[in-house]
């Protein structure tokens, strides 16, 4: 009766043949070339894509940052409420994730185009023609979208959840005797926040880091519809390589084995970074 | 604890305008009488109807509903028995198959998908090639190779789902008390009843939540499939391609409808979750009266 691990084995084949498998012919890709030899000739042209390698960097991490500083009260705010009040609005962040995200970020577009629901108010409510007097312009539309915010904005309203729930999570089950235990011993609020509930919720906010950073740097559809093609990212170059007019997987496989290094780093740091907390927090 | 102060009150409502626009936007434009998707020029109906007469919609809705349908199902199949296995491991194998099950989870969509596609790329030719040698050395015509179609897609549904069902059964298998297996099977029930009848029915809310997480991941998913699908065109596939010129009103009904959908289970789950919790309240009294009663 103790053989009954022998169960997890076909499951183990199959992640062996499916994934693994699949990543090292990433590997294999990487570092071939068409004609089939050895080469490093994929890693060499990378030099010229370190623009698109630091924007998407850059703007994965804006997002990452303000999903948090948005996420963090937000979670904070929604676990003081009551029971039920608190399952109607996790219901309630969770219920977009349900609509197509390419339908939620294609309605983004309607919104911030130059002719779109945005400045279409800002024009019926005469604010345009109001700037325009005041300051001698002649401007009929602000420009949001194909624009570096806009992408980031898009990131943030598709990953704000993946940061939201894992915070709140957390702090929910944060043990109410200890912050009384706190505020009996003269912790003020903001004391009890610094030294308890925040080092308490710390794994929630590194999950939630990592779950908003990875799908951020790596994706491809924001970008197109909101960058307007004008800030290309690293999920596109890849994109491109695979499916595109640039077809090249060996090219997009050696991409995607750096972009798979980037996501491996941020990974360990956050956990490096957590384990020391944790420890933190014991002592 | 304290009431959330008018700040907080102000955070919550501005974040849920800021994730609800674009959907009312979709909501509203659906019954927008013109093809514009800015500006309102009436209200109909039209595109309700319209939308289940396009063939390309309903054929990709269908591709969707039924590659999620089967990819969840099956993982969570596969993924329960899996879970048990996992369960029964050593220590140090159990972390290692963990860490394997958790490559899907954490690596990025795009890279998960693009590697899939490499492997279906690489079996398909070297099928092809093994098919040809074969059919020159036997003189009859063998085909053993594949394309990229609705067969892949399953495989890469299967693959990323079976991960969430696993995640989610094994914690239910590690509340589990183990001696009701052998109790089980002291009083008479063969190995597959026990698991059956006591172990089952134990860690059926997990199962239950593996499945709806994978369906739920199967249907929402773009990526992967985009990379595995080959030409057979799932819903997200077909709103990506018509992104490249414009979408049709036709899409904003279609999710209308799916949000109405899920909007109702959701309030009917709720609902429900509400009253068992009320009565686990009360049974819950009912049960430390109970305790106490005994320990007099």
């Amino acid at each position: 009766m103790r053989r009954r691990y022998i169960a997890a084995i076909p499951h183990v084949v199959w992640m062996a043949v499916f994934v693994v498998v699949p990543l090292i012919l990433v590997v294999f890709y990487a570092f071939t070339s068409a004609t089939g030899g050895l080469t490093l000739e994929n890693f060499r042209n990378m030099g010229s894509y370190m623009s698109v390698f630091a924007r998407s960097l850059w703007l994965a991490f804006l997002a990452t940052i303000i999903c948090l500083l948005i996420g963090y009260p937000l979670s904070y705010v929604l676990s003081k409420e009551g029971p039920g009040m608190q399952r109607i609005f996790i219901m309630l962040i969770m219920l977009p994730m349900w609509i197509n995200f390419l339908l939620r970020t294609y309605a983004w577009m309607s919104i911030l185009e130059n002719t779109g629901l945005i400045n279409r108010l800002l024009t019926s409510l005469g604010i345009f023609d109001l700037i325009n007097r005041i300051f001698n312009t002649n401007i009929t539309y602000i420009p949001m979208i194909n624009t570096q915010g806009a992408v980031v904005l898009g990131m943030v309203y598709n990953y704000l959840p993946f940061m939201v729930l894992p915070i709140y999570s957390v702090i929910v089950k944060i043990d109410s005797s200890l912050i009384e235990a706190a505020q009996d011993l003269g912790a003020g609020s903001m004391t009890v926040f610094k030294r308890i509930i925040f080092p308490l919720s710390l794994p929630g906010v590194l999950s939630g880091i990592t779950m908003v950073f990875v799908p951020a740097v790596s994706t491809f559809i924001i970008s197109k519809l909101l960058g307007g093609g004008t800030s290309i990212l690293l999920g596109d170059l890849i994109e491109m390589q695979f499916l595109g007019n640039a077809y090249n997987p060996h090219l997009g496989s050696a991409i995607s084995l750096i972009m798979m290094i980037i996501i491996m780093i941020c990974m360990f740091v956050m956990n490096r970074f957590g384990e020391g907390e944790e420890q933190a927090v014991i002592m | 604890m304290k009431k959330p102060s008018i700040f907080g009150r102000l955070l919550m409502a501005l974040v849920f305008i800021f994730l609800y626009a674009p959907i009312a936007v979709l909501i509203v434009f659906s019954f927008n009488s013109s093809k514009s998707r800015t500006v309102w020029t009436g209200f109909t109906f039209d595109w309700y109807l319209k939308l289940f007469q396009d063939t390309t919609i309903m054929n990709s809705l269908y591709v969707t509903l039924l590659v999620s349908l089967l990819a969840a199902v099956i993982a969570t199949v596969a993924g329960t028995i899996a879970a048990v296995g996992i369960y029964n491991m050593k220590r140090s194998h159990r972390n290692a198959v963990l860490a394997l099950n958790n490559i899907p989870v954490i690596n990025a969509d795009i890279i998960t998908g693009v590697s899939m596609s490499l492997l279906f790329i690489s079996a398909a030719s070297v099928l092809a090639k093994l098919s040809l040698a074969f059919s020159q050395l036997l003189g009859v015509n063998i085909n053993l190779s594949f394309s990229l179609g609705f067969g892949t897609l399953l495989i890469a549904h299967i693959t990323f789902n079976v991960p969430y069902v696993i995640l989610s059964v094994l914690p239910k298998l590690r509340q589990l008390d183990n001696n009701l297996f052998e109790a089980a099977q002291d009083l008479g029930a063969t190995w597959w009843q026990a698991f059956y009848k006591v172990i089952i029915p134990e860690i059926r809310p997990g199962i239950v939540n593996g499945l709806i997480i994978a369906f739920t991941m199967s249907i929402d998913d773009f990526v992967i499939s985009y990379f595995t699908a080959g030409r057979v065109q799932t819903l997200s596939m077909t709103i990506y391609a018509m992104t490249k010129k414009r979408i049709t009103p036709e899409i904003n009904a279609l999710s209308t409808l799916l949000f109405t959908a899920v909007l109702l289970m959701l309030i009917i789950i709720n609902i429900r979750q509400a009253s068992q919790e009320k009565k686990l309240r009360k049974t819950r009294i009912r049960s430390t009266g109970i305790i106490k009663y005994s320990k007099i």
